[in-house]
C-alpha cells in the first residue's frame, strides 16, 4: 500500500485520472474553447505519466531520470504552441461567422482554390 | 508528513481539473486552469522535476492561461459551439473516459520494476558537454535534434497564426493593449520589467548547470515584453518587420549553423568539438532565449489587425 | 546495451533530407516574402537530388543507411535509419512536392502578376515544412522524435487547409488540428508508457526487447489508435473530407497524397517492429476490419457527392483502407517473414500509386476549378472539350484507383487480391472487388461529364495555361508506369529489413 504513496506512483495515477477528465472534455464539451482546455489537461495528465516515470528513474545520483523530463519540457512547449493555433483559428472563425451576419466581411480574402 | 501534504496536492489537483471541466462559467474555468497550472508546478517539485515545474509555471499555466484568457474576452457571448452530448450520451463517454483512466492506472502501477532509466547513462556522459545540469545536456547535447525541431514547430505555429489575418493586412502587428489601459496594469509594465529581465537573464545564465534555461528565461522575457505592450508603452512589432524575423530566426539559425559545423570539426551533425561543448551550448541558449521570448510573445498576440506600416 | 546503431558513410544524406527544408523555412522567414518561391523550388529541387542519391546508396549498398545524430548512441541519444521501405517513400514524398511547386508556382503567376502575398508566402514555408516532416517521419528511430516529427506536420498541414480564409475552410481546419492534436496526444501517451517500461525509445532496440505485457499492450493500442486519427481511418475520418476538399488545390494535393501516409507508416512500424506477435495478429485483425468498412463506406460516400473535390477526398478514406487490409496479409511466417510476402509489396505501391494518382487528381481538379470557378460535377458536363489534358489526367489517376491496368494501383490491388486469397482471407477478397468497382462508380462519373455533349456552350472563366495541366498528367502518367513493374515481391523494399532482428516475429 505504501508503494502507492510514493510520488512517483502517487501523481502517475493522478495522471492517468486527468487523462481521463481532459478526453471527457474534449468528447462531451460544447464550447470549443474549453475542448482546447480539455486538450491541455489531457496533456498535462500525460506530462504526469512521464513525470511519474522520471522519478521512479532516479539513480546515479539523480532524484529523477533526466530524459524524460526533458521530453515533458519540449512536450510542453509544443503544447503551447498547438493551444495559440487553435486559439487563434476560433477567433478567426468567430470573427468570419460574426461577419457573414453582417453585409461583408470588410477585406475578405478571395477564393484561391 | 510528506505523504499528506502529496495526498492533499492530489486531491486538490483533481478536484481542480474537475472543476474546470463541469464549470459552467467559461471565465471562472479558465481561472481555475490557471490555478491548475500553479498546482501541476508543485507536483512537478515534489516529482524532484525542478526544470519542469518552471516550465510548467511558465508556459503550461501562465503562457496558456493569458493566451485563453484573451480567447475568452474576444469571443465572449459568441464562442463557437459544437452539438453537446446529450446526458445518456456523456454517461457513456464518462464511463469510457473511467476505463481508459483505470486502465491507464493499471498500466502505471504495473511498469516494470526496477525502473528502467537513463539517468547513469546520462550522468556518465555529461562530463563531455561540460554543463551541470543533466537536462540541458539531454536538450542539448543528447537529444538536440528534438529540441532543433521543435523550435521549428514554434515557428511554424507562428506562421500559422499570422496568416489568419486578411490579406490586406498580412504582415501587420497584432493589437494587444485594450482600448483603455488600467491603471494598474501600466503601473505593473514600468516596475515589473527591470526586474522581470534580470530573472530572465539569470535563469538563462544559471540553465547550464541549475534548473533553468532557454524555455523558462524566454517565457519570463515574453512576459515582460507582453506587459509592456499591453500598457500601450510599446507599439507592438509589425510581423514583417525584419528586425523581429531576425529576433525570431536567429536562435534556430546559429542552432543549425553550430550544428553543421559539427560536420567539419566533430564528429558529425549537431556534434560539438571536444573542450567546446559548453560554450557553445551557451551561445545556442542565449540566441534561442531571445527567439522564444519573442516568438511565445506573438504567438500570445495573435495576427496582424494592423497594415503594415510600408 | 549493445550499440545496435552505426553510421554509414552516406548516413548524412538522412540529416539533409530532413534539414535541408528546415534551412528553407528558416531563410524564408528571414528574407521574407520576394524570394519564398524560388528559395522554395531550388530545396526541393535539392530534396529530389538527395532522395535520389538515398535511393542509389540503397540500392548500391543493399543494406540500410543509418545516421547517429551527434554521434549519441541511443538510447540516449537519437539515430535515422532509412530501409528500402523508408526510401521508397522519401523518393516519392519528393516527387509529388517537386510537382505541386511546379503547379503551385505556375498557379500563383495568374493571380495579381505573382506577387508575393500571404496565401503564397505561407504555402511556401509549410510546403518545405512538410518536406521536413515527413522525411523526419520516414527516417526516425526514436519514438519521441518520430512525436516531433509528427507535430511539426500538424503545424505544417493544418494552416495548409484555410489558407483562403473563408470561414468553412477556417472550421475545417480547427477540426483537424484538434483530431491532429488528440492523436498525437494519445501517441505520446504510448511513448512515456513504452519508456517507463523498456527505458528506451529506439525502435530498433526494441524490436528487440518487447515482450508480451500489459504495459506495452495499452502503449501500442493507445499510439495506433492515436495515429488512426490523424490517418483518418473510418471512423476517425470525420475531419478529411472538409480539410482536404476545402483547400486551394496544391495544398489539397500533397494533404491527400503524402501527409496522412505518415501516420499510415508508423503505424505499420509499430505493428512490424515493436508489437509482439500475438498483438501484432490481432491489432491486425481489427486495423483489416476498419480498413475494409473505410473502403466500403467512403467509397459510397464518394459515389454521393456533389462536388469533385469532395469527392476527391472521400476516395481518399477508400483507398486509405486498401493500407489497412494488409496487415492481416502481410503477416508472413516462420519461413517467409513479412517484407518477403506479395502482400508487403502490394501495400507499398498501393500507397506509391495512391499518392502519385491522388495529387494527379486534385491538381486535375484544380485545373477546373481555376477554369470554370466551381466544382460542381452536375454542372461540368463537357469540360474534357475545354480541357482535355485535365481531364485525361483525371482518367488515367482514375485507373490507379479503379485497380483497371495498366497501372500502379491494378498491380498493387492484385497482389492484395491474390494475398486475400491465398492467405484465406475471402471477405477482403470480396472488399477489394467490391472498393474497385465503386471506385469505377464515381470515376466513370466525372469521365462521363467530361465526354458528354454540354447542352450549352461550356463557359470559362479563366485561360488555364498548359503547363498546369501537364504537371498534373505527368503525375498521372507516373501512377500508369507503376503498373509496369512485376507482379511479385521487389526486393527494393526489402533492402535492410533483414537487418531487424527475427526476435519480435513468429
Amino acid at each position: 500500500m505504501t508503494a502507492v504513496l510514493q510520488p512517483g506512483v502517487l501523481f502517475g495515477l493522478c495522471g492517468a485520472v486527468l487523462v481521463g477528465i481532459g478526453l471527457f472534455a474534449i468528447v462531451t464539451h460544447p464550447a470549443l474553447l474549453r475542448r482546447i482546455v480539455g486538450c491541455n489537461i489531457l496533456g498535462a495528465g500525460i506530462f504526469l505519466v512521464f513525470g511519474a516515470v522520471a522519478r521512479r528513474g532516479a539513480g546515479a545520483g539523480l532524484d529523477a531520470d533526466p530524459v524524460p523530463q526533458a521530453l515533458v519540457i519540449t512536450g510542453i512547449v509544443v503544447a503551447f504552441s498547438a493551444s495559440a493555433l487553435a486559439v487563434a483559428l476560433l477567433k478567426r472563425l468567430s470573427e468570419l461567422s460574426v461577419g457573414e451576419g453582417r453585409a461583408a466581411e470588410p477585406a475578405a480574402p478571395r477564393s484561391e482554390t | 508528513m510528506m505523504v499528506l501534504l502529496d495526498l492533499a496536492l492530489a486531491a486538490w489537483l483533481l478536484a481542480l481539473a474537475l472543476h474546470v471541466v463541469m464549470e459552467r462559467n467559461e471565465r471562472s474555468a479558465i481561472i481555475a486552469f490557471l490555478a491548475l497550472g500553479l498546482l501541476l508546478g508543485l507536483v512537478w517539485v515534489r516529482l524532484a522535476a525542478p526544470d519542469v515545474a518552471l516550465t510548467e509555471i511558465a508556459i503550461g499555466g501562465g503562457g496558456t492561461g493569458i493566451l485563453l484568457l484573451r480567447a475568452e474576452a474576444a469571443l465572449r457571448g459568441r464562442g463557437k459551439h459544437e452539438e453537446g452530448a446529450t446526458r445518456g450520451g456523456k454517461l457513456a463517454v464518462a464511463a469510457g473516459c473511467a476505463v481508459i483512466s483505470a486502465g491507464l492506472g493499471f498500466a502505471v502501477l504495473a511498469l516494470a520494476s526496477p525502473a528502467p532509466t537513463l539517468a547513469p547513462a546520462a550522468s556518465d556522459a555529461i562530463a563531455a558537454t561540460g554543463l551541470g545540469n543533466p537536462v540541458t545536456a539531454v536538450l542539448l547535447a543528447y537529444r538536440a535534434l528534438d529540441t532543433l525541431l521543435e523550435k521549428v514547430v514554434v515557428l511554424l505555429a507562428l506562421v500559422g497564426i499570422w496568416s489568419l489575418a486578411p490579406d490586406g493586412i498580412w504582415g501587420g502587428a497584432p493589437e494587444v493593449a485594450p482600448a483603455a489601459v488600467p491603471g494598474p496594469l501600466a503601473w505593473l509594465a514600468r516596475i515589473l520589467p527591470p526586474f522581470g529581465v534580470v530573472i530572465g537573464v539569470y535563469m538563462f545564465w544559471v540553465g547550464a548547470d541549475a534548473p533553468g534555461g532557454t524555455f523558462q528565461a524566454g517565457t519570463v522575457l515574453a512576459a515582460m515584453w507582453l506587459l509592456v505592450i499591453m500598457a500601450g508603452l510599446l507599439p507592438p512589432p509589425d510581423a514583417a518587420s525584419p528586425a523581429l524575423r531576425l529576433v525570431l530566426v536567429g536562435g534556430p539559425a546559429l542552432f543549425l549553423a553550430i550544428a553543421f559545423l559539427g560536420f567539419i570539426v566533430a564528429d558529425g551533425f549537431l556534434a560539438y568539438p571536444e573542450g567546446f561543448a559548453k560554450p557553445l551550448i551557451v551561445a545556442i541558449e542565449a540566441a534561442l532565449t531571445l527567439s522564444v521570448a519573442a516568438a511565445l510573445a506573438m504567438l500570445v498576440a495573435g495576427p496582424a489587425r494592423k497594415a503594415p506600416a510600408r | 546495451m549493445t550499440s545496435v546503431h552505426a553510421t554509414t558513410p552516406s548516413g548524412f544524406l538522412l540529416v539533409l533530407a530532413v534539414i535541408l527544408p528546415v534551412c528553407a523555412v528558416l531563410a524564408i522567414v528571414a528574407c521574407g516574402p520576394r524570394s519564398a518561391a524560388r528559395i522554395a523550388m531550388t530545396t526541393l529541387a535539392a530534396g529530389l537530388a538527395v532522395a535520389i542519391a538515398i535511393a542509389m546508396e540503397l540500392v548500391a549498398g543493399g543494406t540500410a543507411l543509418s545516421y547517429v545524430v551527434g554521434g549519441w548512441q541511443p538510447p540516449l541519444g537519437i539515430a535515422l535509419r532509412a530501409d528500402g521501405l523508408s526510401g521508397a517513400m522519401i523518393v516519392m514524398t519528393a516527387l509529388v512536392l517537386g510537382a505541386v511547386g511546379l503547379f503551385a508556382r505556375s498557379q500563383y503567376a495568374l493571380h495579381d502578376g505573382g506577387g508575393a502575398g500571404r496565401a503564397q508566402t505561407t504555402f511556401w514555408i509549410l510546403l518545405l515544412a512538410l518536406a521536413s516532416a515527413l522525411n523526419a517521419t520516414f527516417v526516425g528511430e526514436d519514438l519521441f522524435n518520430l512525436y516531433v516529427a509528427l507535430e511539426l506536420l500538424t503545424f505544417a498541414a493544418v494552416p495548409l487547409v484555410c489558407l483562403d480564409g473563408r470561414a468553412e475552410t477556417v472550421k475545417a481546419a480547427l477540426r483537424y488540428l484538434l483530431f491532429a492534436l488528440l492523436g498525437s496526444l494519445l501517441y505520446l501517451l504510448g511513448t512515456g508508457l513504452i519508456y517507463g517500461q523498456y527505458g528506451t525509445l529506439d525502435l530498433l532496440a526494441l524490436s528487440q526487447l518487447s515482450r508480451e505485457d500489459p504495459a506495452l499492450s495499452a502503449a501500442l493500442a493507445l499510439m495506433i489508435v492515436g495515429l488512426l486519427a490523424k490517418a483518418a481511418l473510418f471512423p476517425l475520418h470525420l475531419w478529411l473530407p472538409p480539410a482536404h476538399a476545402g483547400a486551394p488545390a496544391p495544398a489539397s494535393a500533397v494533404l491527400s497524397a503524402l501527409v496522412i501516409k505518415a501516420p499510415v507508416f508508423l503505424i505499420l512500424r509499430l505493428v512490424l517492429d515493436v508489437a509482439p506477435p500475438q498483438a501484432a495478429a490481432v491489432a491486425g485483425q481489427m486495423l483489416a476490419v476498419l480498413g475494409a468498412v473505410s473502403i466500403l463506406f467512403c467509397s459510397v460516400m464518394a459515389l454521393r457527392q456533389a462536388r469533385l473535390k469532395l469527392m476527391i477526398a472521400y476516395s481518399t478514406v477508400a483507398q486509405i483502407g486498401y493500407l489497412f487490409i494488409v496487415f492481416p496479409l502481410a503477416a508472413g511466417s516462420a519461413d517467409l517473414p513479412p517484407w518477403s510476402t506479395i502482400a508487403w509489396t502490394g501495400g507499398a505501391l498501393q500507397l506509391i500509386s495512391h499518392a502519385l494518382a491522388k495529387s494527379a487528381m486534385f491538381l486535375a481538379a484544380g485545373v477546373v476549378y481555376e477554369a470554370f470557378g466551381h466544382d460542381r460535377i452536375a454542372d461540368l458536363r463537357g469540360f474534357g472539350r475545354v480541357l482535355p489534358i485535365s481531364a485525361a489526367a483525371f482518367g488515367l489517376a482514375g485507373l490507379s484507383l479503379m485497380g483497371i491496368p495498366p497501372s500502379g494501383g491494378f498491380v498493387a490491388k492484385c497482389l492484395l487480391l491474390t494475398a486475400a486469397v491465398a492467405e484465406g482471407y475471402p471477405w477482403l477478397a470480396a472488399t477489394i472487388l467490391a472498393g474497385g468497382l465503386l471506385a469505377g462508380g464515381y470515376v466513370f462519373r466525372v469521365i462521363d461529364k467530361a465526354l458528354a455533349n454540354p447542352a450549352a456552350p461550356i463557359v470559362v472563366q479563366r485561360a488555364v495555361p498548359r503547363r498546369l495541366e501537364i504537371v498534373a498528367l505527368a503525375l498521372a502518367a507516373a501512377a500508369v508506369m507503376l503498373g509496369f513493374l512485376p507482379l511479385r515481391p521487389f526486393e527494393f523494399l526489402q533492402i535492410g529489413r533483414s537487418g531487424v532482428s527475427m526476435a519480435g516475429l513468429p
